[in-house]
């Protein structure tokens, strides 16, 4: 077959169009960090989520462990039931405590796990039972006038 | 009651507009099938393929890198003068990276592509009919539609793509070189924000497809207007104007639907 100087311009473009999908997939996404294909499902009851979204991080000491892929309300304990996706490399005890947490003043919410100390390990489809809310701003301020007050009244 | 006659030519013009349009978007479908049929012979022969990824691709390669680098460069400039009101400047990695690999990379990179590849395709089928190599190519038994326009239609799907992926890494790298380089946000914070929000699934593969989607809507819109021009020095000039136009509305019409149904499940 015939060689000209068209194919290797031709050749030089593909591979240059590769290498910018990988440099978009590894580089400025990553790809590598979490991988869902092995993972277990759990969920967990919050009185209040705040801003919690679909695909928010899972958490634990600061470490991206898996993934909120449901957020539903229930009406049986009328709280809000988040359903997450977990790495199957790392495995929590059952008494895990989790909590949302915002990550900086204005940053995303995000759910934390702090490992409890329980010999048996949260399984597929298991609950987390200790939960912690979101912090709503309003009631935070709310309670800290309210103790204002009641130490004015005090005096 | 006799309604006046201007009124009534106005209404009748309108109409005869309306089906005209539906006839052209009828002969197009038909057209657009037959091109996909008749590709066999392209992908046979894919030395055609490759002659024509050399004219589309490889000469839109240096408006493309220039247009992103130049485009990263005003996101990350105009981004940080925003973000430094609320002190989150190390953001503004974040910011370029996802409107470009979201919106600006497929988008831009289509309407460039259209204007740069869409438009010289258009002109050279036209022109190949007008001075009737088209028909002279029918005498001898070569099928014009398998032997010009089908690989000019592959080759156009397969570039875009991979243009879209140079323009947003180009994008990035000239958002780093103004905000990292030249102001000074911190580069860690840069790349570790950017890696933390885009995803790959939602982000890259939805920028990806959207850019497939564009290839193939561009070529399309190009080889059926050069394949319908009338064969006369205005009809090709005229064909060529509208390739452009067209596809330019097309583009930006299809990329809010895309967007409506990829992202609205996100957040």
């Amino acid at each position: 077959m015939q060689r000209t100087t068209m194919d290797l311009w031709v050749g030089l473009f593909v591979v240059m169009g590769v290498i910018a999908l990988m440099i978009l997939s590894l580089k400025v996404g990553n790809l590598n960090v979490y991988n869902p294909s092995q993972s277990y499902v759990i969920s967990g009851n919050f009185e209040n989520i705040g801003g919690l979204k679909v695909r928010a991080p899972v958490k634990s000491a600061g470490v991206v462990v898996g993934r909120v892929t449901d957020i539903q309300f229930s009406t049986q304990t009328y709280d809000a039931v988040v359903t997450m996706s977990m790495d199957s490399r790392f495995l929590f005890p059952k008494d895990t405590f989790a909590s949302i947490l915002t990550s900086g003043l204005l940053g995303e919410q995000y759910i934390g796990l702090a490992a409890g100390g329980d010999e048996a390990m949260l399984k597929d489809g298991d609950k987390i039972m200790k939960t912690n809310s979101a912090m709503v701003l309003e009631e935070l301020i709310g309670r800290f006038l309210f103790n204002k007050a009641s130490e004015d009244d005090s005096l | 009651m006799l309604l006046p006659s201007r009124l009534i030519s106005g209404i009748r013009h309108i109409g005869h507009r309306v089906i005209e349009g539906v006839w052209r978007l009828g002969i197009a479908s038909r057209f657009f099938i037959l091109v996909l049929l008749k590709s066999g012979t392209s992908l046979r022969r894919f030395n055609l393929v490759i002659r024509e990824l050399y004219f589309t691709g490889v000469l839109s390669l240096i408006i493309i890198v220039v247009s992103g680098l130049f485009v990263g460069m005003v996101l990350g400039l105009q981004g940080y003068e925003t973000l430094q009101k609320y002190g989150s400047e190390s953001a503004v990695g974040t910011l370029v990276a996802l409107s470009l690999v979201r919106e600006l990379g497929p988008v831009v990179a289509a309407l460039l592509f259209a204007s740069r590849a869409g438009s010289a395709i258009t002109a050279e089928i036209g022109l190949m009919k007008a001075t009737e190599q088209l028909a002279a190519m029918g005498m001898m038994a070569v099928d014009p539609i398998a032997r010009v326009v089908a690989p000019r239609f592959w080759s156009g799907v397969i570039s875009m793509p991979f243009l879209a992926a140079i323009f947003s890494v180009m994008g990035v790298f000239g958002g780093y070189l103004v905000t990292v380089v030249f102001i000074g946000v911190d580069e860690g914070s840069y790349w570790s924000q950017m890696q933390s929000a885009v995803d790959f699934r939602f982000d890259i593969m939805n920028g990806f497809i959207k850019s497939c989607c564009f290839g193939v809507v561009v070529t399309a819109i190009a080889v059926f207007e050069g394949y319908d021009a009338p064969p006369t020095a205005e009809g090709v000039s005229g064909a060529t104007t509208r390739t452009v136009v067209t596809s330019s509305l097309v583009i930006l019409g299809l990329d809010f639907i895309l967007t409506a149904f990829m992202f609205r499940g996100v957040s």
